[in-house]
């Protein structure tokens, strides 16, 4: 691919009505500021699921629908989903950009991440806010221990 | 061309002139203004040495977590099929194999996690400390693998 580069502290050959919203400026800010929260959201997520008790070991429907059953870990797993798949998804578009040298390649792969990016956020944030953790006719032992409760 | 945005060498001189602007010029460009007979290219943080792996390994880590977590989301989301559905692949991942996986899957987060903030701090606030900021990242990552190995691999093998 060539390109013709301008010389270094050049003016914008575009005035700044015609150039409109700067995308890759606002990605670029995005990657820096969904990392920062990430890092958090993360790092709580495998201190909570690995380290806490037993760790991996522990870890099964039980566990899981202990946690999702609580709006503050809803509201930590959907900003993580939401996060991190966006800033994953544009990481992976960079490096489409740096790659893929036809434009049939690069159209391919970046709708390939586009698509995987959306249909992964929608399923995901589907099942945290449609989730039943105590669903009809599964055995007791399978569950957390509030549903035999009531 | 590789693009610009993610050398903080460009950035940094970006931002000197004036905001936020992503310049087009190439480290290429930068190196054949210098009016030196050395080989090695100045004014750039990412060829060679430690900005350059710190960045390959950015970007490995990278990948590899995305597509660790299209698979993670995928599981999960069998918690809104079945108790037995979920359990059932979960058991799957409770295996010494898998232990090692989510070991290395941990470091590589790690990795990219403090890389992360080392990039962060290159870019708003001083490009000179990157190098002794990769040696911190690395430090770090010692100390958290340290506290998070032998717990894991604890869980992992002794059932
Ligand atoms: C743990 C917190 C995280 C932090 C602090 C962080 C930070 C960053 C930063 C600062 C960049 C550079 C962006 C740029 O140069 O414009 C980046 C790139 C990237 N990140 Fe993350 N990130 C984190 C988590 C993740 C996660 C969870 C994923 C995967 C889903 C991911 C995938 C990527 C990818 C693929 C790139 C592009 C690499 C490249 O351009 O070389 N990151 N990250």
């Amino acid at each position: 691919m060539t390109s013709t580069i301008d010389a270094p502290r050049s003016p914008y050959s575009r005035s700044p009505q015609k150039r409109g919203v700067n995308w890759e400026k606002w990605g670029w800010i995005y990657m820096r500021v969904s990392g920062v929260v990430l890092v958090v959201l993360i790092f709580g997520h495998l201190f909570v699921n690995l380290m806490i008790g037993k760790g991996v070991d522990a870890l099964n429907f039980a566990f899981v629908a202990g946690k999702l059953a609580n709006p503050f870990w809803q509201t930590w797993d959907v900003l993580m989903l939401w996060l991190a798949l966006i800033h994953g998804g544009n990481g992976m578009r960079t490096l489409v950009n740096d790659y893929a040298t036809t434009q049939l390649t690069r159209g391919i792969l970046k709708s390939s991440i586009l698509a995987a990016v959306v249909i992964l956020i929608v399923l995901g944030t589907l099942v945290i806010y449609t989730f039943d953790a105590c669903p009809a006719g599964s055995p007791a032992n399978l569950l957390p221990s509030f549903c035999s409760a009531n | 061309m590789r693009s610009a945005h993610r050398r903080p060498d460009i950035v940094v001189a970006a931002i000197s002139q004036g905001g936020l602007v992503m310049p087009q010029q190439s480290a290429a460009t930068l190196a054949s203004q210098q009016k030196t007979t050395s080989l090695r290219p100045a004014g750039t943080l990412y060829r060679g040495r430690e900005g350059m792996w710190s960045w390959v390994l950015h970007r490995i880590t990278g990948v590899a977590i995305f597509f660790f977590l299209l698979v993670h989301i995928l599981d999960t989301a069998l918690v809104r099929v079945s108790p037995e559905a979920y359990n059932g692949v979960i058991s799957s991942y409770q295996t010494p194999i898998m232990g090692l996986g989510e070991t290395a899957l941990v470091a590589a987060i790690v990795f990219h996690a403090f890389n992360g903030i080392r990039i962060i701090l290159i870019d708003f606030w001083n490009a000179k400390y990157q190098k002794v900021m990769f040696y911190v990242v690395i430090g770090l990552w010692v100390v958290t693998m340290l506290g998070f190995v032998p717990r894991h691999l604890y869980n992992v093998f002794n059932k």
